[in-house]
C-alpha cells in the first residue's frame, strides 16, 4: 500500500484532500448550523449543468462548474429569503434541473468519452497539480472569510433575527455562506464528486457538534475529522480500485455512527 | 417632554390574504410596563414584531420615541421566545450575550475586553454569571430564558421587548423572571407578550388586550399591589380560577372589555 505514495498522481489526490477537508470542514458545521444540507444538495447537483454546458461548448470544466454552481447558489439564496415557505420545492427544481441540463448537453456533444461518472463520484486520478493551488486559493480564502466573520456567522447560526435586529446583513451573509458552498463542492468535484461531497459536508460536522464546546472547536475537530475520512477513503480507493468518493464516504459513515454509539454509550454509564 | 416610547396609529397588517391587525392604536409612555395579552393567533407577536421594524405595516404608522422604527435610533432589547430549537448548537452561555454587542465590535470584528465585562455583568443582573461558561444547551428552559434576558440587556436597550418570556417555565420561575423586569423597569421601558394574566396582573401597569383590534387597560396600583402578594404567598402555583375569582372582586372591568 505504502508504494502508493511514490506516486505523483496519488500525493497530487493525498494533498487535494488535505485542502478539501480544510474547507470542508471551516464550511461544513456553518452549513449544518443554518440547516443548509439540502440546499448544498441543490448546488451541488447544479453544478452538474455547468460541467455539461462546459463539455458541450468546449471550454473549461472548472470554470463551468463554477458559474453553474455560483448562480445555484445566488438562486437558492433568493428563493429561501423570498419565497421561505415553498422554498424546499424551488431547491429541488434548481437541484434536478440543473443536472437534467448537464445530462443533456453531455449527451448532444459527440464523441465525448470522459468519464462523466468520475464527476459524480470522484476518482483519485483526476486531481492536477493547478488544481492543488486553486484549492490552496481557497483555503485561504475560506479561512480569511470564517475568521473575520467568525461572530457574524455564530449568531447567523445560533439566532438569525436576533442577528438582524443587531445591524448585521443576514441575507448578505447567507448568500456569501451559500457561494462558499459551491466553490467548496467545485473544488471537491475532481476528488470526492458532486454527489457525495454533500455527505462529506454534514458528517464531521455532526459528529463534532456532539463533542465541541464552540463553533470554532467544532471546526477544528470536522477538519481533523474530514482529513482522517478522506486519507483513508484514498487508501481503500487506490488498494481497491474504487471510486475515490464513494470510499470516502463509506469510511465517514463508518466513523459518523461509531462516534455517535460512543456518545450515547458515554451518557449511559455516566 | 419626551415623546412616547412607542405610539401606533391606525395600524393594519396582513399576511398572506389573512388579516392580522385591523385599525391597531395605541401609545406607550416612557418608563410603561406594557403588557400584551389576547388569544393565539390574536396577532400578538405580530404586533411585537411590527413595533421592532421586522415586519412592516400595510398602513398606518409605528414611532419609537417619535420615529419609524428603521430611522430611529433607539435600542430595542428583545427577548424571543425560548423554544429550545437551537440547542444542538454549540455555543456558550457569554457567546449567546455577547450577541447583544455584536454591533459594537472593534475593527476585526471581535469583542474587546470593555464588551466582555459588559456581557458578565448583564449576567450577573440575571443571577447567571457562575454559568458564563457553560455549554447554551446545558441549562434549563428557565436558566436559558434569563441569558436571553441578559443578551437584550447588554445592548443597553431603550425598550425591552419580550416575546413570552415565562411560556415553557415553572410558577417560581415565572415570579423571577417577572420581578426581574420589573426591577429592570426602573431603568428602561418594557414590552412584554404574555399569556400569564396573573403575571401581567401582578407586574405590568398596562394591559393591552389584543385580538385583531386592541384594547388598552390600565392595571391600577392597588390591585397591582394586591395580586403580586397573592402571587407571592404562594408556593406552589397561582391557579387560573383562584386569579379569576380575585380579579372578578378587585377588578373594575372597562365597557369595551366586557364586551370584547
Amino acid at each position: 500500500m505504502l508504494e502508493a505514495l511514490q506516486m505523483p498522481f496519488f500525493q497530487h489526490a493525498l494533498i487535494a484532500g488535505v485542502l478539501i477537508a480544510i474547507a470542508i470542514g471551516l464550511i461544513g458545521p456553518l452549513t449544518m448550523a443554518n440547516k443548509m444540507t439540502f440546499m448544498s444538495g441543490g448546488i451541488a447537483h447544479a453544478t452538474y449543468g455547468g460541467v455539461g454546458a462546459a463539455i458541450f461548448f468546449g471550454f473549461s470544466i472548472l470554470a463551468g462548474a463554477a458559474a453553474a454552481a455560483l448562480m445555484a447558489a445566488a438562486i437558492i439564496s433568493f428563493i429561501s429569503y423570498r419565497y421561505a415557505h415553498r422554498a424546499d420545492t424551488a431547491i429541488g427544481i434548481v437541484w434536478a434541473v440543473g443536472m437534467a441540463i448537464g445530462v443533456v448537453l453531455s449527451d448532444m456533444t459527440p464523441g465525448y468519452n470522459v468519464d462523466l461518472m468520475s464527476f459524480l463520484f470522484g476518482s483519485i486520478l483526476a486531481v492536477g497539480s493547478e488544481d492543488l493551488w486553486l484549492m490552496a486559493l481557497f483555503d485561504l480564502l475560506a479561512v480569511f472569510a470564517v475568521w473575520y466573520l467568525y461572530y457574524d456567522f455564530m449568531a447567523l447560526s445560533f439566532d438569525p433575527i436576533f442577528a438582524k435586529l443587531q445591524g448585521i446583513k443576514t441575507q448578505l451573509l447567507h448568500l456569501l455562506l451559500l457561494a462558499l458552498v459551491a466553490m467548496t463542492v467545485v473544488l471537491a468535484m475532481r476528488l470526492v464528486g458532486l454527489i457525495m461531497v454533500i455527505a462529506l459536508l454534514t458528517m464531521p460536522s455532526f459528529s463534532s457538534e456532539q463533542y465541541a464546546r464552540s463553533l470554532g472547536g467544532m471546526m477544528i475537530f470536522s477538519i481533523i475529522l474530514s482529513i482522517l475520512y478522506i486519507i483513508s477513503g484514498l487508501f481503500l480507493a487506490y488498494t481497491y480500485d474504487l471510486s475515490s468518493g464513494a470510499s470516502v464516504i463509506l469510511v465517514a459513515a463508518f466513523g459518523t455512527i461509531t462516534l455517535f454509539l460512543i456518545k450515547k454509550i458515554k451518557k449511559v454509564f455516566k | 417632554m419626551k415623546p412616547p416610547a412607542v405610539e401606533v396609529e391606525r395600524l393594519f397588517f396582513s399576511y398572506e390574504g389573512r388579516t392580522v391587525l385591523e385599525d391597531v392604536s395605541f401609545q406607550v409612555e416612557n418608563g410603561d410596563f406594557l403588557a400584551i395579552i389576547g388569544p393565539n393567533g390574536g396577532g400578538k407577536s405580530t404586533l411585537l414584531r411590527l413595533m421592532m421594524g421586522i415586519l412592516k405595516p400595510d398602513r398606518g404608522e409605528i414611532r419609537l420615541f417619535g420615529k419609524p422604527p428603521q430611522e430611529a435610533d433607539v435600542v430595542i432589547g428583545y427577548v424571543p421566545q425560548e423554544t429550545g430549537h437551537n440547542l444542538d448548537f454549540p455555543i456558550t452561555v457569554l457567546d449567546v450575550v455577547l450577541m447583544g454587542a455584536l454591533h459594537r465590535r472593534n475593527f476585526w470584528r471581535r469583542y474587546d475586553k470593555k464588551l466582555r465585562q459588559k456581557a458578565l455583568d448583564a449576567l450577573e443582573k440575571v443571577q447567571m454569571a457562575s454559568m458564563a461558561h457553560r455549554r447554551i444547551s446545558d441549562l434549563s428552559g428557565g436558566q436559558r430564558q434569563r441569558v436571553l434576558i441578559a443578551r437584550a440587556l447588554c445592548s443597553d436597550p431603550q425598550i425591552l421587548m419580550l416575546d413570552e418570556p415565562t411560556a415553557s417555565i415553572d410558577f417560581n420561575g415565572q415570579r423571577e423572571i417577572f420581578s426581574l423586569l420589573e426591577k429592570f423597569n426602573d431603568e428602561m421601558t418594557i414590552i412584554v407578550v404574555s399569556h400569564d394574566m396573573s403575571m401581567v396582573m401582578g407586574y405590568a401597569k398596562h394591559a393591552l388586550y389584543v385580538n385583531k383590534r386592541a384594547i388598552m387597560h390600565t392595571i391600577d396600583p392597588h390591585t397591582r399591589y394586591q395580586i403580586k402578594q397573592q402571587l407571592s404567598n404562594r408556593k406552589g402555583h397561582y391557579c387560573g380560577a383562584e386569579f379569576w375569582q380575585d380579579m372578578g372582586k378587585k377588578i373594575e372591568c372597562t365597557t369595551e372589555c366586557r364586551h370584547a
